[in-house]
């Protein structure tokens, strides 16, 4: 049987969400009598993060706040590479980061490393 | 009405703006700092314990060393002279730039060469939070399995060195060294790597010497702005 313990790791998105919301005091403190219903995240796959833990966290710091109702979207981004030697852009399956195209191991990352806010949708 | 308005800031905002005035302070002062982190067990305070034994007389080090619970690591750490700071987490899975901050108010950095943060051990949570320092360092023992930079790409990714520990264990363990090195360079072409003991010494010189590498890296540095 498998089981996802992550006791520990949710402690971790739960600061996420957490600084998140601080974010979100700051830029509603810019539009005072807004209403935000939601907030969009870009999370890369190499920013350490379980989006079904941060999730969670967010719902739950959320809940019987004065957030409330407040929806979480998040869009996940896949680690990309750029081939310095052919100039190939792909993205890198299983952590295989050599060119596609002409083999070069030392290729740069341009993107997966993403953790921010997209948007936030506001009632105004 | 509705409408949606785009941001594009970064989640860890203010830990990146405490991160970013840690970096400054260090760069004034000229000191080197290192964020070692690994999982639980892998060996992070008996190889600080050694690199404090290996420094010549001359460097002056300090160390900032986290744990949830308890102070262990410092009085362990604190044996070997130098001056050595716990911070206890309470709960958190991981150091942030803030809690470096806060201990290190009312320590004065000028005439110290070298800051090692020995971070809580996890190999997920530390990797999210920049602390200013100058190089991240993943620590993977043998005794590990040998996929772990696949598992956790984050913190292999953003580490510039790999220290593969306990290898005087290699004889007695069925781990693949050489597929351990090649995960890790496939989740980040370019990282270092040093296969260390802290038991039987073997490999400390190639660590030790990296440090140096590092520390003269930062000298060079603030020389250029200095001039």
């Amino acid at each position: 049987m498998v089981e996802k313990v992550s006791r520990g790791d949710s402690v971790h998105e739960l600061s996420i969400a957490s600084a998140l919301l601080d974010q979100l005091e700051d830029e509603l403190a810019k539009r005072p009598g807004a209403r935000f219903t939601k907030v969009g995240l870009k999370i890369g796959d190499l920013a350490g993060v379980d989006t079904d833990s941060l999730s969670f966290g967010f719902g739950a710091l959320v809940k019987d706040s004065h957030w409330e109702p407040l929806d979480l979207e998040i869009e996940t981004i896949k680690r990309r590479q750029r081939c310095p030697a052919c100039l190939q852009e792909f993205e890198a399956e299983h952590w295989s980061t050599e060119c596609k195209i002409c083999g070069n191991p030392a290729t740069v990352t341009i993107a997966g490393e993403e953790l921010q806010i997209a948007y936030i949708e506001v009632n105004e | 009405m509705s409408n949606q308005i785009a941001v594009e800031k970064k989640v860890l905002n203010e830990n990146q703006r405490i991160a970013a005035e840690l970096r400054e302070k260090f760069r004034d002062n000229k000191i080197l700092v290192l964020n070692v982190i690994s999982s639980p067990g892998s060996g992070k305070t008996t190889l600080l314990e050694k690199t404090l034994q290996s420094f010549g007389k001359d460097k002056r080090v300090v160390v900032l060393t986290g744990d949830i619970q308890t102070e262990n690591d410092a009085k362990r750490l604190a044996r070997w002279g130098y001056p050595v700071k716990q911070i206890v987490t309470g709960g958190t899975c991981h150091l942030d730039a803030k809690m470096i901050e806060k201990h290190l108010a009312d320590w004065p950095l000028d005439g110290f060469d070298i800051l090692l943060i020995e971070n809580v051990g996890n190999l997920v949570c530390p990797s999210s939070y920049d602390l200013g320092e100058h190089a991240k360092v993943v620590i993977l023992s043998v005794t590990e399995g040998e996929d772990k930079p696949l598992k956790y790409p984050s913190i292999f990714f953003k580490s510039e060195l790999m220290v593969l520990s306990k290898i005087d264990l290699l004889p007695y363990v069925p781990f693949d060294a050489e597929l351990a090195k090649a995960n890790a360079r496939s989740v980040h072409p370019g990282i270092e790597i040093v296969d260390v003991s802290s038991s039987t010494g073997s490999g400390m010189s190639e660590w030790m010497n990296w440090i140096e590498k590092k520390l003269q890296e930062v000298k060079a540095k603030a020389m250029v702005t200095i001039q």
